[in-house]
């Protein structure tokens, strides 16, 4: 009643790569394990002959400009991720996603790259990368190719990664200019497991007339798997600021998605109410980071302690 | 298996693990460090936390492969090689510690903070302890110790402490006094029951059904038998006595057997004795049991019909209690407005962070003793005896550390298993519980539907009250019955009413069994009548508090089942208190709903509940409790009771009794508890009950004690014994000192024994319905919530409490705080977080992630009024704290809901999805 039977630490992708077609679909990668080793012990997920930890491998943990792009390591922690200035600057929505992730404890471990191969089509990272027009950069036996985000998605927690021999390196995305900024909200249940009942990032830029010259809009769970609200982002273009969150693009937001009910969780009619709070919320907090002003650390705390 | 080299606490360490082994396996069972406590293993709780490269980080769940090279710090590696941590003193002084079991978690997530913030502010904690939970909430203190910590290390100046010295306090009595076991517990030293391991111990585990309904048609254990490394497997032929236990009803098998019935899911149906857990765990999943289903009772109220399948033989009604007062009709004439409403109360856990554990083992006399953190160790033995076939005195219960309670560890969880495989193997065996099982198996809160029904003069004096109570027992009896009588003599409130009738039924289920819960039963009760009181406010046109206050009880007046109280009847004292600080801090119209400055969606308000809790057993039961004090031979005193320190602070209580009473320094007075070889009968650790019960045995028997060592001094000096003084540890003839120590000495010399014990019974009571009184004592309470609305989301937070508690006499302030702490924390998750779910007798919530409890992050301000209105057979008047101060917490709450934003909670814990669509004018 083992759930793996060995557990190998390679120290570049080639090693990983390897280990991992040795036992097609009966090795999986592990990161931090925050997902994975759950699901293994509870069974959601079948046992398996071999984990393969990919922390290991410096160039998975790098953070830094590519070529002008932001490069985040497959295996960087939400930890160092909510630190990292570089990413305070260019990935507001992101810093504030991951800093909503678990307590200290988990971030220190979990990972962006585990976040995005979850598959959750709510999960918080995942989320803020496509608000920022991610790519994943994916390695192979056969090499390596750099796609968009959403292409790695396929089905409810289903990736092109899974159950093949594929690893994800990292993701890169454009850096941040002064007419850029970007956002992430979400909402909890207070009774549920920590995956949010409904989350959103929006990416925006702005012209100099405050007219809206680009949006990149996500929103989880929106279907079964992540992807952008490509409809109503193409509504915002051309308007100007104050009218992001107009009804009709709220409209067409809310006919975009298909939000449902999960049992013990939440009803479909809740998230098509808090969606349309969400997008009148989080046009502000998105304009207010293309002002240059920096993300709060931890929305839960508020002025937690204001009083008395 | 790999070779994995790692420092721990600043030491090379090479061990060999195997490919699954985690961080906290190898820490706890191969280096023997056991600070490092598992609370869930599954990343949900926190209290498995080290540091690795000075960073927290999850033992539990952390692969052990994944620390090779690293430097990882545990709680022993934390702690000086003299005294303490600026934190673990800064915890022991603030009374941040209760049952401890959380605290290592706690105190190496804080290290971690202040060693890269030096000065954190209260948010700066709070983010930091998000995930790391307490469920004693002692979050205020926790925050408190951690910026207490904080400035010392910065400044070099020594800790500043709290001062809650209180007006009464005498020698000890009253004063601020840390927790003896505090330092233990701050530093992992601190032993629980999952932390003692014995030569050639076997692992036991147990086979659950996992139908809710159903007859066991076959089972076979032959493959598991013959696993290597299974020492055992036993099923329900191999239990040799009683095949059922039960702390009043003996319904709960033991084991199921073939062609029995399985109730609930978590019925045991075989055990199993192994070399290693794994293989334990391994031996389960081959035993093969094939089960017949049975339609499942899932509703106490569809359970009540008389079409209802049954639970048990003798039908679904483990009890009916029927209150009456009065004359209802007479009662709804004289009422000129009658309002009526009914109420959900969902069943909830306790999620102690220890999750059960016993261990057993022969000893060389042929008897079997038992490890285990219970708060009922002499049941324990009786039941386990029973089952086992033997007299009560072959059992030996030796109560360990015990990770929190609250109700939980009442009832046999692991006792009885490992003691049968004892007998089996002839091994020392563990049952340790995981956190899926422990939900599973130990009984719950009772989920109850609560009609209440009120009459009122348009001066808001009520006239009558009828309540109509269902209580999901579950599939066995456990405390449901007397959980239930509270809950229904409490449910017309601590008011004056007239006329009142009340019905309640208890009703068997094939959910999992409901039994204590801190608050038993008045938790639930308390939600129903006081959102019906705010109701009948609103519909009066009076202010909520002076509705209470106008019917509130008060001496010379009678409860709801005709009992006068004659002394310690704070509740005026209560309300009046909370409502001026109230008034202060809320302005003139607390309960008028506010706007929140740059948060257009959100509204603030205040709510307001009271509530009364009865001490002791009640209802005609022998409330006793026995204890032993002795002087040793250096002077000490050490006091002996059974009784169970889930936490809340009794042994500090006994000890400051015992000094107090025998004038000796509190550090010189040692505490043993539940050890039913060594310690007299202190009965449950249950109803608030042990300050007052055990409290008064300690007390009477230091009083014995000191009167035999005045008339040893007396015969010796020939002088009067009231010549004699005891104080500042030593016994006083005129000018002349003798040292305890000498006195020790004297009275052995005479031929005397330093020792007296005692048992002390508290005032008789009555049962239910005889007229009499049902009990001795009532606390009382008062509180008021302010919690603010997101009217967009529905999200609800509470900012700040009041709380006014009158607890007769507080004898140990930090103690109280903790208490009051604590207990509107867990008033909070009751209101807001927690549900256990259960479909159709299935669990949903089978794992801490499915379980919510409250964390730091929602911790309210807390301010505490002890309001002291003393009972005569109380020590010193105290009576007790326990539970009264969750009681009247969520109904406060749910009030400050209503006049936030106008809709009124019906059913817990309140959910945001349905409130937003309320607020929004949707149909939810
Ligand atoms: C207490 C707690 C709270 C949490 N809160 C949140 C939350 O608020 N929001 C949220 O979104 N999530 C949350 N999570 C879920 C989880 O922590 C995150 O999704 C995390 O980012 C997963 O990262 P990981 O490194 O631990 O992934 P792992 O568990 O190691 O891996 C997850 C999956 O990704 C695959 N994988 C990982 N890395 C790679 C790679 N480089 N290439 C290919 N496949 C890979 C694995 O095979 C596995 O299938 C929480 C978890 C816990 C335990
Ligand atoms: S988080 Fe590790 S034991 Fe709970
Ligand atoms: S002291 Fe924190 S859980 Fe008990």
């Amino acid at each position: 009643m083992t759930f793996w039977d060995r557990y190998l630490r390679p120290t570049t992708v080639d090693e990983a790569l390897q280990e991992l077609a040795r036992a097609p679909g009966e090795s999986r990668v592990i990161a931090g394990g925050t997902d994975l080793l759950l699901d293994l012990q509870q069974r959601r997920q079948a046992p398996v002959r071999a984990l393969v930890d990919i922390t290991g491998i410096a160039e998975l943990c790098d953070i830094g400009e590519q070529d002008g792009s932001i490069f985040i390591g497959a295996a960087a922690t939400h930890s160092r991720i909510v630190e990292h200035s570089l990413l305070i600057r260019h990935a507001p929505c992101l810093v504030e996603a991951c800093s909503l992730i678990g307590g200290p404890q988990v971030r220190n471990v979990a990972t962006l790259g585990g976040n995005v191969a979850h598959g959750l089509p709510a999960a918080d990272g995942t989320i803020a990368l496509l608000a920022l027009g991610a790519q994943a950069i994916v390695a192979e036996a056969g090499g390596r190719r750099t796609v968009p985000l959403e292409s790695l998605f396929v089905g409810p927690g289903q990736t092109t990664l899974r159950g093949r021999t594929a690893l994800l390196v990292g993701f890169l995305f454009p850096q941040r200019d002064a007419q850029e900024g970007s956002a992430f909200q979400r909402i909890m249940r207070p009774q549920g497991v920590a995956i949010a009942i409904l989350n959103i990032a929006l990416w925006l830029r702005m012209d100099a007339a405050g007219i809206i010259a680009q949006a990149r809009l996500a929103v989880g769970p929106c279907g079964p798997m992540p992807r952008r609200a490509t409809a109503a982002e193409a509504l915002m273009c051309g308007q100007p600021a104050n009218v992001a969150n107009s009804e009709r693009i709220l409209k067409a937001l809310a006919e975009d998605v298909q939000l449902r009910t999960s049992v013990h969780r939440a009803s479909a009619e809740y998230r098509y109410h808090v969606l349309g709070v969400l997008l009148r919320r989080i046009v502000p907090s998105a304009l207010a980071s293309v002002a240059g002003a920096l993300p709060a650390i931890d929305q839960e705390l508020g002025e937690s302690r204001g009083i008395g | 298996m790999e070779n994995l080299s790692l420092w721990v606490n600043g030491l090379k360490v090479e061990v060999m693990v195997g490919p699954e082994e985690m961080l906290a396996d190898v820490l706890r069972d191969r280096l023997r460090l056991t600070g490092t406590k598992i609370g869930c293993n599954e990343a949900e709780c926190g209290t498995c936390t080290v540091l690795m490269d000075g960073e927290p980080v999850l033992s539990c769940t952390l692969p052990a492969l994944k620390a090779a090279g690293r430097r990882v710090t545990t709680i022993e590696g934390l702690t000086p090689a003299n005294g303490l941590h600026p934190l673990q003193e800064a915890f022991v002084v603030h009374g941040a510690i209760q049952c401890g079991f959380c605290t290592p978690g706690q105190i190496l997530t804080a290290a971690a903070l202040l060693a890269r913030v030096t000065d954190p502010d209260p948010a700066q904690i709070r983010h930091a302890l998000k995930d790391t939970l307490c469920r004693c909430g002692c979050y205020p203190s926790i925050e408190n110790a951690v910026r207490a910590a904080a400035a010392s290390m910065r400044t070099g100046e020594a800790l500043q402490g709290p001062s809650p010295e209180h007006a009464s306090a005498t020698h000890v009595v009253g004063r601020t006094m840390p927790r003896p076991d505090a330092a233990a517990k701050a530093t992992g030293r601190a032993r629980f029951a999952d932390d003692y391991t014995f030569p050639g111990m076997l692992h036991g585990r147990t086979l659950r059904a996992g139908v809710p309904h159903a007859i066991l048609k076959k089972l076979d254990v032959s493959r598991a038998r013959s696993l290597p490394g299974v020492a055992a497997v036993l099923t329900a032929e191999d239990v040799p006595g009683e095949r059922n236990h039960g702390l009043v009803v003996r319904d709960w098998p033991v084991l199921v057997g073939v062609g029995e019935k399985v109730r609930t899911v978590g019925d045991a149906v075989a055990l199993v004795a192994a070399t290693s857990r794994a293989i334990a765990s391994q031996a389960l999943s081959i035993i093969e049991a094939e089960f017949e289903p049975l339609p499942i009772v899932s509703d106490p109220v569809a359970a009540r019909r008389s079409d209802s399948p049954r639970v048990h033989e003798t039908g679904n009604l483990l009890k009916h209690i029927p209150v009456r007062k009065g004359n209802m009709d007479e009662g709804w004439r004289q009422a000129e407005v009658i309002l009526e409403d009914t109420f959900h109360t969902p069943m909830t856990e306790h999620a102690f962070l220890e999750p059960e554990c016993s261990l057993a083992r022969p000893t060389d006399d042929g008897r079997i003793e038992i490890y285990v953190g219970s708060q009922i160790p002499y049941a324990d033995r009786d039941q386990t005896a029973a089952c086992l076939g033997v007299a009560p005195d072959r059992i030996r219960i030796i109560g360990t550390l015990i990770g929190g309670g609250f109700g939980g560890k009442e009832d046999i969880a692991g006792q009885i298993h490992a003691a049968l495989l004892v007998r089996a193997t002839g091994l020392p065996v563990k049952v340790l519980y995981d956190r899926h099982e422990s939900l599973l198996v130990h009984p719950k809160r009772h989920a109850t539907q609560i009609r209440v029904k009120l009459g009122a003069q348009r001066d808001g004096t009520l006239t009558a009250a009828e309540t109509e109570l269902y209580g999901d027992s579950g599939a066995y009896a456990s405390l449901g019955d007397k959980v239930m009588t509270r809950a229904t003599t409490h449910s017309s409130g601590p008011y004056i009413v007239p006329h009142v009738r009340a019905d309640c039924y208890a009703m068997y289920t094939n959910n999992p069994p409901a039994g204590a819960f801190r608050g038993f039963g008045v938790t639930q009760s308390c939600f129903a009548i006081e959102s019906a009181m705010d109701e009948l406010a609103e519909r009066l046109g009076v202010d909520p508090v002076e509705l209470r206050r106008g019917n509130a009880l008060r001496v010379g007046t009678s409860t709801s089942t005709g009992q006068v109280l004659h002394e310690s009847v704070g509740l005026l004292e209560c309300i009046d208190r909370v409502d001026a600080r109230l008034r202060e801090r809320g302005g003139a119209q607390p309960f008028t709903m506010r706007m929140v400055e740059g948060r257009p969606a959100s509204r603030r308000a205040w709510g307001f509940a009271v509530a009364f809790k009865n001490t002791g057993l009640g209802s005609g039961a022998e409330d006793k409790a026995g204890a032993e004090v002795e002087l040793d031979d250096q002077g000490c005193v050490e006091v002996r009771t059974a009784s169970a320190e889930i936490g809340q602070g009794l042994v500090t209580v006994l000890q400051m009794i015992a000094a107090e009473e025998l004038g000796v320094p509190f550090r010189d007075v040692r505490v043993l508890l539940s050890d039913t070889d060594r310690t007299p009968d202190g009965g449950p650790t249950t109803a608030s009950r042990q300050t007052f019960v055990a409290g008064n045995a300690v007390l009477h028997a230091s009083r014995v004690l000191r009167r035999a060592a005045a008339a040893t001094l007396a015969e010796h000096n020939d002088c009067p014994p009231d010549a004699i003084r005891f104080a500042d540890g030593a016994a006083w003839i005129g000018d002349q000192r003798l040292d305890m120590a000498q006195v020790a000495a004297l009275m052995h010399a005479e031929g005397r024994e330093p020792r007296a014990s005692y048992e002390y019974h508290a005032p008789a009571t009555a049962a239910l319905g005889s007229g009499g009184d049902i009990h001795f004592a009532y606390s009382f309470a008062a509180q008021a919530a302010e919690v603010e609305v997101d009217t967009e989301t529905g999200e609800v937070r509470v900012l700040q409490v009041i709380a006014a508690t009158d607890v007769g006499r507080a004898l140990n302030p930090l103690g109280v705080q903790g208490q009051v702490e604590g207990g509107v924390i867990m008033g909070l998750g009751n209101a807001l977080t927690e549900e256990f779910i259960v479909e159709d007798g299935r669990v949903f919530s089978d794992r801490l992630a499915r379980y919510r409890m409250p964390s730091i992050v929602h911790t309210p301000y807390i301010e505490s009024v002890v309001v002291e209105h003393p009972v005569a057979a109380g020590p010193y008047g105290a009576k007790g704290i326990g539970e009264i101060t969750s009681i009247p917490t969520t109904p406060a709450i749910t009030n400050a809901i209503y006049h936030a934003c106008g809709v009124r909670i019906r059913r817990l814990p309140v959910d945001q999805d349905w409130l937003a669509l309320q607020i929004a004018g949707l149909p939810a």
